[in-house]
């Protein structure tokens, strides 16, 4: 962590629950967690979790502050909303689970090659550019996010899709050269670039 | 009777080449047959998707489906705000509850939204394109138009997630929703009740970044479908129906399966039920070719 980051936190000390609360998107919900697991047993990948998300509440309240932050259990988290409505407290897991993520990615907690995360980074600075997500270079730089050799393969292993799609009229080749856009794209700079910085400012985050 | 008209937020995907060009296209012959008039919000942005969160901060995502809501009040007043796509439609529909909610964000969001020459000030509702077709036109209305009922077909309706979670469609429930299957019966065809990946998970964002994970769902959903009797799944959600079409392919490559269940939108059913021809009805963008309902639309 750096050292502004780190001053953000300092006065926490050793009390991550108030630190989730105070940081992290809806995290004052994490308290009301009575511990029934009906969020684990809806997760449709589940078994993929390091710490389901009854396990992280839980974890949140012992003060397992690295271990959550540094875990890629809410990276697997697919937005599919199961938790959310079945939590009998109606605890926003979803939302929690995606504010822990962005939390532990903002802090530069979460693992660095995790891929759901490598690729929300892809995805939102694709759609910043221009104000519309440009679906041809998503899916390329995806591809060739592990490198180039690795890019070509993957490629090469989505190319008949890829081309069946092109023929559907449905994955247009000439986005490369720019493609769909907002006119006021500047003004749509500016705008995330300001709730970025008021968000910043309050959490005290250090720049990416 | 007087066209309905709606403030429209199609989304980047149904924009021309992109990957759910067939829905928008499919939109056409079904709203012009219901009396549905979308007024495309000028110069709308993209919401964020379900996978924005994890390098766009709260109000980032804020701002950005903020400045949407605000464009809609300004150039299109009053009406309400409709998405055809899942994703963009809870979104949109979160941000307008949590800034009526909550006045400091509203605030912080309005400083933002100043930087692009805007302000919002709340009170634009933001709907989905089933709930208008089932609120305001109804399953009565919805059948008014068939002229080629689908007769015979057997049709597994795919809800999925975000169509149905966490808001869903008021009245129904989230673990077996009904109105799909209705909508597949008010145009002829025969839904197939038993079909029990109706509310499953395709692996959403999740089939870029974890493929394997994502694909054993879509084999899941695919082949229960299989096993139920359907020849064909139907879905509201543009990211549903790409997941679940595209890779297919991919699964039978990797299993040995020979899974090629189509996967087409409800708008496709509609508009095909309602006299429109192969090309309104988008059922030229698939790869997965939907034959039988592309043969009736050829009749």
């Amino acid at each position: 962590m750096s050292n502004q980051n780190q001053q953000a936190v300092a006065r926490y000390q050793n009390n991550f629950l108030k630190e989730v609360e105070d940081r992290v998107e809806d995290g004052d919900w994490v308290k009301m967690c009575m511990q029934c697991g009906v969020c684990a047993g809806s997760c449709p990948l589940g078994d993929a979790w390091e710490h389901t998300p009854q396990k992280i509440f839980m974890m949140i309240r012992a003060g397992k502050r690295e271990e959550v932050l540094k875990s890629d259990a809410m990276w697997m988290c697919t937005s599919c909303y199961n938790c959310i409505v079945r939590c009998p407290r109606k605890l926003p897991i979803t939302h929690i689970m995606h504010g822990l993520a962005n939390y532990a990615h903002r802090m530069n907690l979460a693992p660095q090659r995790q891929p759901t995360r490598v690729i929300a980074k892809i995805f939102w600075d694709n759609l910043v550019k221009t104000g519309r997500v440009n679906e041809l270079k998503f899916s390329l730089a995806m591809y060739f996010k592990d490198g180039f050799s690795q890019g070509i393969k993957n490629a090469m292993a989505m190319q008949s899709a890829g081309l069946g799609l092109m023929k559907a009229k449905r994955l247009n080749p000439f986005e490369i050269f720019g493609g769909h856009k907002c006119k006021d794209s500047s003004g749509i700079k500016k705008m995330i670039a300001k709730a970025r910085e008021i968000e910043d400012r309050k959490k005290g985050y250090t720049p990416l | 009777m007087a066209k309905k008209n709606y403030a429209f937020y199609p989304g980047c995907s149904s924009q021309k080449g992109a990957s759910g060009s067939n829905f928008a296209t499919s939109i056409g012959v079904m709203c012009d047959k219901l009396e549905i008039q979308l007024n495309e919000i000028p110069d709308w942005n993209c919401c964020g998707a379900s996978i924005g969160y994890g390098e766009g901060g709260e109000l980032p995502r804020l701002a950005l489906n903020a400045r949407n809501l605000a464009l809609s009040a300004q150039h299109l007043p009053g009406q309400d705000m409709v998405s055809g796509c899942p994703a963009c439609w809870l979104a949109t529909r979160e941000t307008a509850e949590r800034l009526n909610e909550h006045s400091d964000l509203m605030a912080e969001t309005n400083v933002a939204l100043k930087e692009a020459g805007l302000t919002f000030k709340g009170g634009v509702k933001a709907r989905h394109i089933v709930e208008v077709l089932i609120e305001d036109v109804g399953f009565a209305g919805m059948k008014a138009p068939v002229v080629k009922p689908l007769q015979g077909m057997k049709i597994a309706g795919y809800v999925g997630c975000q169509t149905n979670r966490p808001f869903g469609i008021a009245g129904e429930s989230f673990e077996n929703p009904l109105y799909l299957d209705k909508m597949i019966e008010t145009v002829g065809a025969e839904a197939v009740s038993s079909f029990d990946q109706k509310v499953t998970c395709c692996g959403g964002a999740l089939a870029f970044s974890e493929p394997e994970k994502s694909q054993k769902q879509i084999r899941d959903i695919v082949e229960s479908a299989y096993d139920h009797g359907a020849e064909m799944i139907v879905t509201p959600c543009q990211l549903c129906q790409a997941n679940v079409e595209i890779y297919q392919a991919e699964i039978n490559k990797k299993h040995g399966t020979k899974l090629a269940m189509p996967v087409v939108y409800y708008s496709q059913l509609m508009s095909v039920a309602y006299g429109g021809t192969l090309k309104q009805a988008g059922l030229d963008g698939h790869l997965i070719q939907p034959n039988r309902l592309q043969e009736i639309a050829g009749k």
